[in-house]
């Protein structure tokens, strides 16, 4: 009789288990769990946490990053700004000495003017003056040679010479101050 | 698998409808194998469903391999199907049912369990394969007793042997006089049914599936004469159509037995009151 037909009298019931399937689905399933449990799948624990914190430390350092671009764009907004201050300082500065350096020219510029203009006054009234008295006294031997000659004689008396001469002259200023 | 129990294909007869010859029903003759190796008369023999489930094993564990064996944090093809596969498992099963603090433990255990299980059963589509290696009552029941004998350890561990036995008992003073009835039920359901239940759930349903498969490939053949040619272009459109409708129970059967694995530890691991 077939071995077959004698296995499927004995064990109708397919709820019977038979021993060496139940053995060799034990040996299967250890087979899976074993590499699975104690090689692989901590493996691929290990890569996945590896990945979440390289994700994590990814997103730190972009956002290391931009506080940094922020705190540059600051620092640069800040420098930008002193400097625009410094430049309206520096041209305000500039201004003022401007101002300073041509008022001092005027200054200067009207002294040495006044300084002419006061040097012309003297020299003039110095002229005048030497003018008057060389006048007087060329005048007064004029005269006196003249009265002399006249006269016909020599009038000795330098005194009464001079008086007569500075009388004269006192005329001749009266007359002109006159006709003036 | 055909009425001769001599492990012959159906279309390697010469059976067919007006031949004078009998339908070759599939039957429980369908499920049993003759040994490739040893007498089937010993418990000492090796046949087909053994291969299966070997084969099957080193199918997982070689994918697995390949995908898992040097992991980059940038993966690669295999390993991005893996890791999907894995976190299905994880997230979707043991987490949910377990919790994450508690769960991430038993998360191997349940990945094997539900990827063997599956592997299994999707033998019975694979060609020249074609058979569910869990239409055989002994690959279901390892599993769940395995399950079953965890469930055990945990509650004793959890509970010590007080807590143990209020916890399968469903031990609950406030139901009054109908307690020692609820307790027995309770311990009969946990201890003893729930193993044979869990094994056989999965078992009936891979069996039936195989069955229903064999049946229409069989009157597929069976009818190819004469007017039966139209029944059996019939025949082998439920063919294709249970095809993928195994395959999809493949997948759900496995994602139960191993959502009933994780709800059985996670009763171990709960509180009872």
């Amino acid at each position: 009789m077939n071995p077959l037909v004698q296995i499927a009298a004995e064990s109708e019931n397919p709820l019977f288990p038979p021993i060496p399937e139940l053995v060799i689905g034990l040996i299967a399933f250890v087979i899976v769990f074993g590499f699975l449990g104690k090689k692989l799948l901590p493996n691929i624990n290990k890569v996945l946490e590896e990945r979440r914190e390289a994700i994590e430390g990814g997103i730190e350092k972009a956002e290391a990053a931009q506080t940094e671009a922020q705190s540059v764009l600051e620092q640069y907004k800040a420098q930008l700004a002193e400097a625009r201050h410094e430049a309206a300082r520096l041209r305000q500065e500039a201004h003022e000495q401007g101002a300073t350096l041509i008022a001092e020219m005027r200054a200067e510029g009207q002294r040495q003017r006044e300084e002419i203009v006061a040097a012309g006054h003297a020299q003039i009234e110095a002229d005048r003056k030497a003018a008057a008295s060389a006048l007087r006294q060329d005048v007064g031997k004029l005269a006196t040679e003249l009265a002399g000659k006249l006269v016909g004689e020599s009038l000795e008396d330098h005194a009464r010479q001079s008086r007569v001469i500075d009388r004269f002259l006192d005329e001749l200023e009266e007359k002109a101050e006159a006709a003036r | 698998m055909s009425a001769d129990p001599t492990q012959v294909l159906a279309f390697e007869t010469d059976c067919h409808i007006f031949n004078g010859c009998g339908f070759p029903a599939p039957g429980l003759h369908s499920f049993l194998f003759k040994p490739l190796w040893g007498d089937g008369d010993s418990n000492l023999y090796f046949n087909k469903t053994m291969l299966l489930a070997l084969l099957g094993s080193i199918v997982i564990v070689g994918f697995f391999w390949v995908a898992f064996r040097k992991p980059k944090v940038v993966p690669g093809k295999f390993q991005m199907v893996g890791e999907a596969a894995y976190d299905f498992v994880r997230r979707g099963i043991v987490y949910e049912t377990i919790g994450k603090r508690e769960g991430e433990k038993y998360v191997p255990f349940m990945v094997s369990l539900f990827f063997f299980v599956w592997m299994m059963n999707l033998w019975s589509i694979i060609p020249v394969a074609q058979f569910p290696v869990t239409a055989i009552i002994s690959y279901p029941l390892v599993l769940a007793v395995i399950v079953w004998f965890t469930w055990i350890i945990l509650t004793f561990k959890r509970h010590g042997f007080v807590g143990f036995f209020k916890n399968v008992t469903g031990y609950d003073p406030t139901i009054g006089p109908v307690l020692p009835l609820s307790m027995s039920i309770e311990f009969f359901s946990n201890i003893l049914v729930r193993p044979f239940t869990h094994a056989v759930r999965l078992f009936a349903n891979m069996f039936a599936g195989h069955t229903l498969l064999l049946l229409f490939t069989l009157a597929s053949w069976y009818l190819l004469n004469g007017i039966g040619i139209a029944y059996a272009g019939v025949s082998f459109v439920m063919v294709l159509l249970m095809t993928a409708f195994e395959l999809f129970i493949q997948a759900v059967q496995a994602y139960v037995f191993v959502l009933l694995a994780c709800s059985y530890v996670q009763g171990a691991l709960a509180e009872h009151h």
